[in-house]
């Protein structure tokens, strides 16, 4: 049996019913949300349930939406299932002045570095992650630099003295 | 002199040690650091540091346009950069709904190849470097240049190739770039073979690597595993057959798997995968000549909002002017959307995970580089083996700081 979109969601709704929502298919791959304290048991279930069978974490990330007041914070689950080669995006959205969310490292190993990842740039919090400090960044930073609010140095600035730059 | 020596009382306290390697130390082969912890010579634990290269990848992207984020991705791992390269353009070309000629997509695939053999190559002679053998390693570099002279010749430079444009390539391949592949595919194999022949049956090689850093096929794919290091686990995951692209399914190749995932096992399935590689650019180059007429002159596909037009037209027609000015100057927005899209790089599945809500430049752009993923599993790799050991497990799991820190 090939396991369609369609079959997952039907699955998954007979699951939890009401409590995912947003359905949606961007270029073929199904995507939905859920409340983030749900996080943990839709995926134990994408994982242990043998017709879905999403063992493999493909990636984990965030995306900041500065204007999506109380969900400020995206958090995006990348699931593949490798024997049937279905791929879908789970997401989470957390506020920023909480950005708590449950780790999903006890599910999967790979979590621990891009759950670190993700708190190094956007600060979500991930409770129950065993080692979550800074990866890639500094220790001692104090702002999580991928959130929307620190802009890249504008290219047309002319401010700056020339002379610092060596371009004298 | 015949008196007995007498030990001073007292005990010694069994302690343990920390070294560091890196994250400068000549077997790191790049810039990270691991803080091992042994009881004699045997690892205890190992701690890893990244992000000493780290450039903020991600967040420049979000101000550039797609062809600016083209140089990103050849940094990130440098030893394949035209598969950093095509990986973005592919992305691209999903989001946009383009559709490739079958020429560029083979001409493609030979570059694809071509830079996973040369990705390969170094690996796989590194690891020789680290059990003892210095002359694969400057012996096999000689046929690494053959493949960057062939890059050379396509898009005039050799390590951040920059190469490619969304829909194909900047210019069609010339006759010497055809006649160096030929030297390529002439000289290559018998090459590896003899490489083969210091190392397949080396009775010192085998007791190095055999048994040194194994994972199992369960616990690799919980760690994320990906590619060649997935594939010396025993599971026969590759993007290339999962989720064709750029016209993979027209080829005839197989997949070559380990069984124990250690160093061995690691260093036969590239071996393998480069005389795969070598059967799929054959066949590419068979079926690029097979084209005929004006098919045979097509290099890139028709997009001319997102292809950079030829430099003689933008000297001479207005039309070509003003797409070249839009494109350059970022006037040619991307649709909004959203999309995962990933290929077989050389370290296992690349992949870009692409959000645009309609600007010029990504409002998100993440990428999913294999080497970070696996490195986190090189502490239980390494557990209860040797300090020696370690060494050539890290040049085995072929770390590249530049894909690691992003």
């Amino acid at each position: 049996m090939v396991l369609t979109n369609e079959i997952i969601r039907n699955k998954l709704t007979e699951k939890f019913g009401d409590q995912l929502g947003d359905w949606s298919e961007p270029y073929g791959t199904l995507t939905f949300t859920s409340d983030k304290n749900l996080n943990l048991k839709v995926l134990q279930y994408l994982f242990d349930e043998p017709s879905l069978g999403f063992q493999f974490l493909t990636d984990l990330c965030a995306v900041h939406y500065p204007d999506n007041e109380g969900k400020e914070l995206a958090v995006i689950y990348h699931l593949h299932n490798l024997r049937e080669n279905v791929r879908i995006r789970y997401k989470i959205f957390t506020d920023i002045k909480k950005p708590d969310v449950f780790s999903a490292y006890a599910l999967y190993s790979a979590a621990n570095w891009m759950e670190r990842e993700t708190y190094d740039f956007f600060g979500v919090n991930f409770l129950g992650h065993p080692n979550l400090k800074r990866i890639l960044n500094i220790e001692e930073m104090e702002y999580f630099p991928l959130r929307k609010e620190y802009p890249l140095e504008d290219q047309q600035r002319t401010d700056k003295d020339d002379e610092m730059f060596g371009r004298i | 002199m015949s008196e007995h020596v007498t030990l001073p009382d007292g005990h010694i306290e069994k302690q343990t040690t920390t070294i560091n390697l890196g994250p400068t130390h000549p077997a790191t082969h790049g810039v990270f650091q691991n803080i091992i912890e042994l009881d004699g010579e045997t690892i205890v634990s190992a701690e890893q540091t990244v992000g000493y290269i780290h450039r903020a990848f991600e967040k420049i992207a979000e101000h550039r346009t797609p062809y600016q984020i083209t140089t990103l991705t050849d940094r990130l791992n440098y030893c394949s950069a035209p598969l950093n390269n095509f990986g973005w353009h592919i992305t691209c070309e999903r989001l946009l709904g383009i559709k490739i000629p079958k020429r560029v997509d083979y001409l493609r695939i030979i570059i694809m190849e071509l830079s996973r053999i040369s990705d390969h190559l170094i690996c796989n002679s590194i690891v020789g470097v680290d059990s003892g053998v210095f002359s694969g390693f400057l012996y096999l570099m000689q046929y690494r240049e053959l493949i960057y002279e062939i890059y050379e010749e396509i898009c005039g430079s050799r390590l951040t190739t920059n190469m490619g444009r969304i829909g194909g390539f900047e210019r069609n391949f010339t006759n010497q770039a055809f006649e160096k592949l030929e030297r390529f595919i002439k000289e290559w194999p018998p090459v590896l073979d003899e490489f083969d022949n210091l190392f397949i049956r080396n009775r010192i090689f085998i007791d190095r690597t055999k048994g040194v850093g194994p994972i199992s096929a369960e616990r690799a794919l919980n760690y994320g595993f990906t590619g060649p290091n997935l594939r010396a686990a025993g599971v026969d995951y590759d993007v290339r057959v999962h989720t064709p692209y750029s016209s993979y399914e027209d080829f005839n190749f197989t997949i070559p798997v380990g069984t124990t995932g250690d160093c061995y096992d690691r260093f036969l399935v590239r071996d393998q995968e480069m005389r795969q590689s070598m059967e799929i650019i054959k066949q590419a180059y068979q079926k690029v000549q097979e084209f005929k007429g004006a098919e045979a002159e097509v290099f890139h596909a028709d997009v001319p909002d997102f292809y950079l037009p030829d430099k003689k037209d933008v000297y001479t027609k207005m039309e070509a002017l003003i797409y070249h000015f839009k494109i350059i100057m970022g006037e040619t927005k991307l649709p909004a959307g959203e999309i995962y899209s990933a290929i077989e790089g050389a370290n296992g599945e690349l992949g870009f995970y692409l959000i645009t809500d309609g600007g010029r430049s990504p409002y998100r752009l993440h990428f999913r580089r294999p080497c970070f993923i696996y490195y986190q599993a090189y502490s239980e790799l390494t557990k209860g083996g040797l300090l020696s050991d370690a060494i050539i497990t890290m040049s085995s799991l072929n770390l590249i700081a530049g894909e690691l820190d992003a």
